[in-house]
């Protein structure tokens, strides 16, 4: 992918939807200046966003289904601190990780484009840190529903099966999401700090050269996940 | 003539990024097995699909025997001939279908004809290969399990997929699934790079209306695939829990066996709705490819410029947006709000548009053209036919009314084969022969060939048109056995008999094709690197077959659009994209 960038800066584009027909109608690329792996990782996102669309719209459509009464999120999502049941602390908190981590990430995507590799690695680490720390909340949050409150994913004892089904279902598969990224956060965080992406060295599998542009594909789907979170939390946990 | 002020390269603007970065294998295994060539990947998915679909074949034949001679062969059973029909028809639109037209015709064609030297990401595409290989795997080692694969319908609608009972309830359901969600994994990787590539990755002068429209078709239908394919992979996750965890996610409180399963409260129209929101774009992810592939084979072999290139284009864009609004009805009957019925109705019959703009425009390119009767133009005009007559019945069968009566016979059968099925693989064998001196670097042996199309068309007529009026009698799809049911005659038994001899005749004919293939690879006649006198970059290529990396040293430049046929003036009664105009017209001045 290296020989392709920055050859594209001194493209001159035209504003607005002008341009956008300009750059539609033109030979060699739809999308000027975009790197090959950005575009993908977009129309990736699009595609999982059908994903996680039909998994929103299932949730809703078995809550509609079930006879039984729903369990109260604010009530089976609630801790205790110092005897007063809070409800929903424990998913702000993780929620606040999660959106910080996008804060740095935005960070790491900028210090990257200046070349300034230790400040970059920081920040790319940090980033994997609070992200690990979220999927350490979400085992927590985990663990207490199905040990104490004894939720399972074919029952519960507040009421729809389906709750837990679908509990388990989404957020595992967000989790799982978000645990993918923060193995991506670490092994990038090492390949800046060896220097991989300055000297464009080959990746361990493409053989192809490394490159600063990789962090911001990176944090396009690190930005995703976030968003994703926002969608699981409203209709999740505030409905 | 007069010396032309401005040189070529005034008509296309400078390459806006370097060269592709390739990778050179340099070991057997890096270069046959786990090749990064798009054009290796092709075959490997090509010879995989194909190889599956025999399997597919065979059990339609066993179906057919069953139906035709009920309980003379005693080892189909109601259970095996269940699995049969659904193993058939999964194999046949998934693993072998969209993976041909995708995986091996989009691997193939779309560097070569965007004139790029290989797929943006060569590894990812390799991946995608081995995956796909692995849901194959999976998939056929469902025939092998306890229970044996599963017999739930090629749609696998809960409850009774997954309730005791349905053959391959155990464990044939389960890897029928988990083949389905690595499938979608591996499929999402090369979709990513067919897509990326024709936006990305196009070489100079290849401008978007400048693609062939086999090019368009296939990247309308990855697109679709990307975007569908998420709602099956929802529903096999879904299901497998369900069957794995106990949840209730399309299972009701329900009674099976003489007792209560141990579900409540789910809702299996769920499913429906997610299958068909899948299943709908599925149909345009197998026609699109061949609505391309077949305008491109018509305008070659007819020697005439695509009619309405615009026109075809926004058409299949136009449908792959409409398939998305489509799918309840394929749900008439489901017991959703009727309400829905007239919105899908009218929906699908809007799509009707569009499709018949594009059968005008085949048609229209082939009146007063200079139709050349080879293999390929011989298989483009099967697929009109039996285009045209799948699209008719379709009127049919996408008008709610009319539609009900006609639900779940073998009407909806012949309908969607008709379609889908023989539509689709007649441009698939079509585009072989089209595409296979590139490929090889041979010629096919030309008897064999007219042998195959000939038995092929009309024994595929045979098996499909009487199926029509068995439907509208109404004999149901998927029953073990019709006879002595007492409001179908004698003789819908013997058109039934009639139709599975022509069937097991196809089938044998299909052994001829593939021989054919393979032998010819080796020892078929030398042939040239342009044999059709076509005008898109794969036949421009330097070396037949294209090496690694497709172009010589230096990638094409294009002046024109794919279709310059019979261009008044010119010496040759074609001009390929990239010859520079002021040489078009200096030819025509000699």
């Amino acid at each position: 992918m290296s020989t392709e960038t920055m050859a594209s800066d001194s493209l001159e584009l035209k504003p607005g939807i002008a341009g956008f027909f300009d750059d539609w109608s033109s030979d060699q690329r739809a999308f000027k200046g975009v790197p090959w792996g950005k575009a993908m990782m977009w129309i990736f996102l699009v595609s999982d966003t059908f994903i996680f669309g039909c998994f929103l719209a299932s949730y809703m459509t078995v809550r509609m289904s079930t006879l039984e009464p729903w369990p109260s999120s604010s009530e089976v999502f609630a801790l205790s601190f110092g005897g007063a049941p809070i409800p929903l602390i424990l998913i702000a908190i993780m929620t606040f990780v999660l959106i910080t981590s996008s804060g740095t990430m935005a960070l790491a995507v900028n210090y990257g484009y200046r070349k300034n590799k230790w400040v970059t690695f920081w920040l790319l680490f940090a980033t994997a840190i609070l992200g690990a720390t979220f999927v350490g909340m979400q085992v927590f949050e985990w663990s207490k529903l199905i040990f104490e409150e004894g939720v399972r994913p074919w029952g519960n004892p507040m009421g729809a099966a389906q709750f837990g089904s679908v509990f388990f279902m989404v957020t595992g598969f967000h989790g799982f999401h978000v645990s993918i990224g923060v193995i991506f956060l670490f092994i990038f965080s090492y390949k800046v700090a060896r220097g991989h992406l300055d000297d464009h060295t080959p990746g361990w599998f493409t053989k192809r050269g490394g490159n600063y542009e990789e962090i911001e594909i990176l944090g396009l789907y690190w930005h995703f996940v976030d968003l994703v979170w926002v969608f699981i939390f409203a209709f999740f946990y505030l409905w | 003539m007069e010396h032309i002020a401005h040189d070529e390269t005034s008509f296309v603007r400078p390459a806006e990024v370097g060269e592709m970065e390739l990778y050179h294998a340099k070991t057997w295994l890096g270069k046959y097995v786990f090749s990064q060539d798009a054009k290796t990947i092709a075959i490997q998915y090509a010879a995989t699909a194909i190889a599956i679909g025999m399997v597919a074949l065979v059990l339609s034949w066993f179906m057919r025997l069953q139906l035709a001679w009920p309980n003379t062969f005693t080892f189909i059973d109601p259970a095996y001939y269940l699995q049969a029909v659904t193993m058939h028809g999964m194999i046949m639109v998934v693993y072998l279908l969209t993976a041909l037209f995708l995986g091996g015709f989009g691997n193939y064609l779309i560097p070569l004809m965007v004139g790029a030297r290989d797929m943006v990401f060569p590894w990812l595409n390799m991946i995608s290969f081995w995956v796909y290989f692995t849901a194959v795997l999976l998939l056929a080692a469902s025939f092998f399990v306890g229970g044996g694969s599963t017999g739930a319908g090629w749609t696998l609608y809960p409850p009774q997929a997954i309730l005791p009972g349905t053959p391959g309830s155990e464990a044939g359901i389960l890897l029928m699934l988990a083949s389905l969600a690595v499938f979608i994994i591996g499929f999402t990787m090369g979709g990513l790079n067919y897509v990326v590539t024709i936006l990305q990755a196009r070489t100079r002068g290849m401008t978007l209306m400048r693609m062939p429209l086999t090019v368009w078709g296939i990247f309308v239908a990855t697109v679709l695939a990307l975007f569908a394919f998420p709602a099956l992979f929802v529903s096999a996750i879904m299901m497998s829990l369900d069957v794995l965890l106990g949840t209730s996610f399309f299972m009701p409180a329900i009674m099976t066996m003489g007792s209560e399963a141990d579900h409540v409260g789910g809702n299996p129209l769920l499913f429906q709705h997610l299958f068909w929101f899948f299943g709908h774009p599925e149909v345009y992810i197998v026609a699109l490819p061949a609505f391309g592939i077949v305008s491109d084979l018509i305008s070659i072999h007819a020697r005439k410029n695509i009619f309405g290139y615009r026109m075809m284009v926004w058409a299949i864009v136009i449908i792959g947006a409409l398939s998305f609004v489509v799918w309840a009805h394929h749900m008439y009957v489901s017991g959703m709000n009727p309400y829905f019925g007239f919105f899908f109705a009218t929906t699908t019959l809007i799509i009707a548009v569009p499709t018949a703009l594009k059968v005008y425009n085949w048609v229209l390119t082939l009146w007063q053209g200079n139709i050349h009767l080879t293999i390929p133009m011989l298989f483009s005009i099967a697929f009109l036919l039996f285009f045209i007559n799948g699209g008719m019945t379709g009127l049919f069968l996408g008008n709610a009314t009319v539609s009900m009566p006609l639900s779940d016979t073998l009407f909806v059968v012949a309908h969607f084969h008709m379609v889908m099925a023989v539509a689709p693989v007649m441009v698939v064998c079509g585009a072989i022969y089209h595409w296979y001196p590139k490929i090889t670097g041979r010629w096919y042996h030309e008897g064999m060939a007219r042998f195959h199309f000939w038995v092929t068309f009309v024994g595929s007529y045979l098996v499909f048109l009487p199926m029509h009026y068995l439907g509208i009698m109404g004999v149901p799809r998927r029953y073990f056995e019709i006879t002595g049911t007492t409001f179908l005659p004698d003789s819908a038994q013997n058109v039934n008999a009639s139709i599975t001899i022509a069937a097991l005749v196809v089938g044998v004919a299909q052994i001829v094709f593939l021989y054919n293939l393979i032998v010819s690879a080796f020892n078929g006649k030398k042939a040239p690197g342009n044999p059709w006198n076509a005008t898109s970059l794969e036949w421009q290529t330097e070396t037949t077959p294209p090496g690694h990396g497709n172009f010589g040293k230096e990638l094409p430049c294009v002046y024109r659009w794919a279709y310059d046929y019979s261009v008044p003036g010119v010496e040759e009664d074609f001009i390929p994209q990239n010859v520079p105009p002021r040489n078009a017209q200096t030819e025509g001045a000699q």
